[in-house]
């Protein structure tokens, strides 16, 4: 039988990456999720890893730029003014196809804000955040199991399509304690990486950029990196569903406050409600299919999020004429988290209007 | 016959896209040679920074990381702490060394990281088209300074290698310049002596090496080279400024 933890969110992710052969950490101090460098700082120096507490966001984003060129699994956390920082590196690292997990345990702003659970990254985190517009998978969990299991899929990902991937988390998901079940790294097969820098050692040089000025170049460039996105969307959408078979009302959340919309969609349910939660797991890619579907069925979707309404509108694009959709939102900050009975609220009036 | 002189076995056997009198062709020849003095090619890992040195993986016949601007010694700490066998340098402009990547260099430099940086140092931004760089020279007019650099409002020029000689993270910090033949063997001595401090694993390495940038200085090659000796080393005196014993 495997060991039974009780750890927080932020532990959890550590050790995820960890297990996932994860040996290079780069990170800077910012709250919530120091205790990840912490905790680096502690396990990887006996594992023959390396932990830096980089000069900046900067420097720690471009410190996992040069170990990941060199092949080796390399990862760096923060939270949302830092991941702001980190936004030219993560741009450099889409453009030159270069692996690496960043860990985002975001929190309110905008510009210093809070440190309080919230959502408004959503928009920086998913559509592409940096620039040159591209995309990076993007994992959001909402358990400390998740965060564990999810770090670890985020470098098989990683591997996979050559490319950054961010775990999105908040305060709530970060700071909370809850058993985990340290699983084995899954087995997945990936491919080798020639690409990668070793010192040619005879062979053929290897060059990792993404400058490319050659007539032509930086366009094909591009459709190989849309292509790539393509791929993703047909085989990497992950989402949760509770209580949607005969649902009339859906209600679509991620992250954190999906937690509390699990709650309140029970409570719903024991009013006699016929009420189902989705909640999407990948954000990008999107699980637009999944939801369509889900949507479509019950003819009306309810999107519940820590901000003024971003996921709303990959919800509307997903969901087009096929589900009404409604959103309730509350931005970040101390004292702006929804109670379950505030949303069981929300869901009744919207249950009510469906009914109608 | 006996071949006396040979291009290095590090640098490839192509044309530079370097402007005339562009003193980027002899500073690559002259890494390279000391890399062929370790015998280190096959295990060098080079990290290309932006500016007109960016094209280096076109010349040098190694693998090469290219970094976001400034971020060149953050990214071969990157390269070197997960490939510690790995021979790793930057090569870096004077905008992208002393003025956006201020706090990678002397952060790297200062934890000691066993690389080695090269900075060209021709007291401009060379590819943007000749603004005011970090190193320009009081007075000096450039396409941002065009009064001339103001002391009162712009600042000094940053002494680098001076700089890096205080930190405790650094081996060996010296200047040269490349503008006559004398200059170019004692740069070939020094960039040698730098290099060798990485090749013995002795830690952090920094030269920094007085350039010329004739199309931006608006001047023929000739008075570009002339302009090294007669304005850039009398406040860029050349010279090792630290050089940590065994």
């Amino acid at each position: 039988m495997s060991k039974r933890l009780f750890v927080k969110g932020n532990e959890a992710a550590a050790m995820g990456a960890v297990e996932a052969g994860c040996r290079y950490y780069f990170g800077y101090p910012i709250t919530p999720q120091s205790d990840i460098p912490e905790y680096l700082s502690r396990e990887l120096p006996p594992l023959n890893g390396e932990f830096i507490q980089a000069e900046s966001e900067i420097g720690a984003i471009n410190m996992l730029l040069g170990a990941s060129a060199t092949g080796a699994r390399a990862m760096t956390s923060s939270s949302s003014p830092g991941i702001s920082l980190k936004q030219e590196g993560i741009s450099y690292m889409a453009g030159a196809e270069l692996p690496g997990v960043i860990i985002n345990i975001s929190r309110s702003g905008p510009g210093l804000g809070g440190i309080d659970a919230s959502q408004s990254d959503y928009f920086q985190c998913v559509k592409g955040g940096g620039h040159g517009g591209y995309h990076i998978p993007v994992l959001a969990p909402n358990s400390v199991q998740e965060m564990y299991d999810l770090t670890m899929h985020a470098f098989d990902l990683a591997d996979l399509y050559r490319t950054p991937v961010m775990l999105l988390g908040d305060s709530v998901i970060g700071q909370m304690k809850e058993a985990l079940i340290p699983n084995p790294r899954p087995v997945r097969e990936l491919p080798a990486k020639g690409w990668a820098v070793r010192g040619k050692s005879g062979a053929e040089q290897r060059v990792v950029k993404s400058l490319f000025l050659g007539d032509g170049e930086l366009e094909a460039h591009n459709w190989h990196l849309h292509a790539k996105y393509q791929v993703m969307k047909e085989k990497e959408c992950i989402s949760e569903e509770y209580e949607t078979a005969d649902a009339r009302l859906i209600v679509a959340g991620f992250g954190s406050v999906s937690r509390i919309a699990h709650t309140a969609v029970t409570m719903a349910r024991a009013e006699g409600m016929k009420v189902g939660l989705f909640r999407p797991v990948t954000l990008f890619p999107f699980p637009e299919k999944a939801l369509a579907q889900a949507a479509a069925r019950a003819g009306k979707v309810l999107v519940v999020e820590l901000n003024t309404g971003q996921m709303v509108e990959d919800v509307r694009l997903s969901v087009g004429a096929a589900a009404q959709v409604s959103f309730y939102g509350r931005p970040p900050g101390a004292g702006s988290l929804p109670s379950p009975e505030e949303l069981l609220e929300v869901i009744r009036k919207n249950y009510e209007e469906t009914a109608r | 016959m006996q071949q006396v002189f040979k291009r290095p076995q590090s640098l490839k056997d192509v044309q530079t896209h370097f402007c005339p009198g562009c003193h980027h062709g002899t500073i690559h020849r002259l890494v390279a040679d000391a890399m062929d003095l370790y015998g280190v090619q096959d295990r060098t890992i080079g990290v290309a920074s932006v500016g007109c040195s960016v094209f280096l993986y076109g010349y040098f016949d190694i693998d090469v990381v290219e970094a976001p601007h400034g971020r060149a010694p953050a990214v071969a700490t990157g390269v070197k702490r997960a490939r510690p066998d790995s021979f790793v340098f930057t090569y870096q402009g004077d905008g992208d060394l002393a003025a956006i990547g201020t706090a990678e260099i002397i952060h790297a430099a200062n934890r000691g990281e066993d690389i080695t940086v090269v900075f060209v140092n021709n007291t401009t931004y060379g590819m943007t088209g000749g603004q005011m760089a970090p190193t320009t020279l009081v007075g000096q007019k450039t396409s941002t300074s065009p009064y001339g650099r103001d002391k009162s409002k712009d600042g000094s020029p940053i002494k680098m290698a001076e700089l890096m000689a205080q930190l405790g993270g650094v081996a060996y910090s010296a200047r040269v310049a490349v503008d006559s033949p004398k200059h170019v063997l004692e740069a070939k001595k020094v960039m040698r002596e730098a290099f060798g401090y990485q090749a013995q694993g002795k830690g952090f390495s920094f030269v920094e090496v007085l350039s010329a940038c004739p199309t931006n200085w608006g001047m023929n090659p000739l008075k570009a080279n002339a302009r090294i000796g007669e304005e850039m080393i009398p406040y860029f005196p050349l010279g090792v400024f630290k050089k940590e014993e065994a």
